[in-house]
């Protein structure tokens, strides 16, 4: 499905490079549950989550956030292969988690408008349009073992 | 779904300072949106989509512009592009699945170019107000 250019991959590994994966982890997680109240619907552990600084304060949705980025992390140094690199993850998210994969989509683009937020100019639409190969690559990788 | 009171006052608040560069982010939203999302210039076959266009410029133009019409009478959407949403629903016929893809790209714009004003509850309120706007865009396709 996604064919990454050398556009793309260049595009995608230099931006990623600047990105402090604890903080923009935080942040992508924090707005999703923010911007989509619904998907709270999978962190009733996780505390207070009843206003917008509740979330985005929340030390677990930081932590949380932070491993969600980390994995995306590894699926950059593994363009070419997002299925392999998610299989198990897929798995896990049908089978354990029970996650639909539209909240694999919404959170991709909750990470591209942190991107944007954070690297302004330089997220030029050339980048986006990278970025929202990666993400979409993702989420297919993600819910590739869904059954 | 209706906006809050909230929303009301972040939507018309960061209009304000958005409205100064209206043409210039519709230009950039359109640019995203057909980077991005290829298929959406399927809808396009009669423009020149080249970075810079003139046709580009007037469209993205418009865009803006309505959704600033929707911001200035955001206690009644529904009337204000009453006319706009005729035109969707039996000329133009956008499938509505792309009415997402557009206020996505309108959001990473504002996003890029309003960084300090772009909170998460921001955020949360225009993605509400696009869905919005989109809602009565395509609420008389059938």
């Amino acid at each position: 499905m996604s064919n990454f250019t050398a556009e793309d991959k260049a595009a995608i590994t230099s931006l990623w490079a600047k990105v402090n994966v604890e903080d923009a982890g935080g942040e992508t997680l924090g707005r999703l549950l923010v911007v989509y109240p619904w998907t709270q619907r999978f962190f009733d552990s996780f505390g207070s989550l009843s206003s917008p600084s509740a979330i985005m304060g929340n030390p677990k949705v930081k932590a949380h956030g932070a491993k969600v980025l980390t994995s995306l992390g590894e699926a950059i140094k593994n363009l070419d292969d997002l299925k392999g690199t998610f299989g198990q993850l897929s798995e896990l998210h049908c089978d354990k988690l029970h996650v639909d994969p539209e909240n694999f989509r919404l959170l991709g683009n909750v990470l591209v408008t942190v991107l944007a937020i954070h690297h302004g100019k330089e997220f030029t639409p050339e980048v986006q349009a990278s970025w929202q190969k990666m993400v979409a690559g993702v989420a297919s990788a993600l819910g590739s073992r869904y059954h | 779904m209706s906006l809050t009171k909230t929303e009301r006052t972040i939507i018309v608040s960061m209009w304000a300072k958005i409205s100064t560069q209206a043409d210039t982010i519709g230009t950039e939203t359109l640019e995203r949106l057909f980077l991005s999302y290829p298929q959406t210039k399927t809808y396009f076959p009669h423009f020149d989509l080249h970075p810079g266009s003139a046709q580009l410029r007037a469209h993205g133009s418009k865009v803006v512009a309505a959704v600033g019409d929707a911001a200035k009478s955001i206690d009644n959407i529904g009337a204000a592009l009453s006319k706009l949403s005729e035109l969707h629903a039996y000329i133009l016929r956008v499938d509505p699945v792309n009415f997402k893809l557009l206020s996505h790209c309108l959001l990473v714009t504002l996003a890029a170019r309003f960084p300090a004003d772009f909170t998460a509850e921001a955020h949360a309120a225009w993605d509400k107000f696009l869905s919005v706007v989109s809602s009565v865009l395509t609420e008389k396709y059938r």
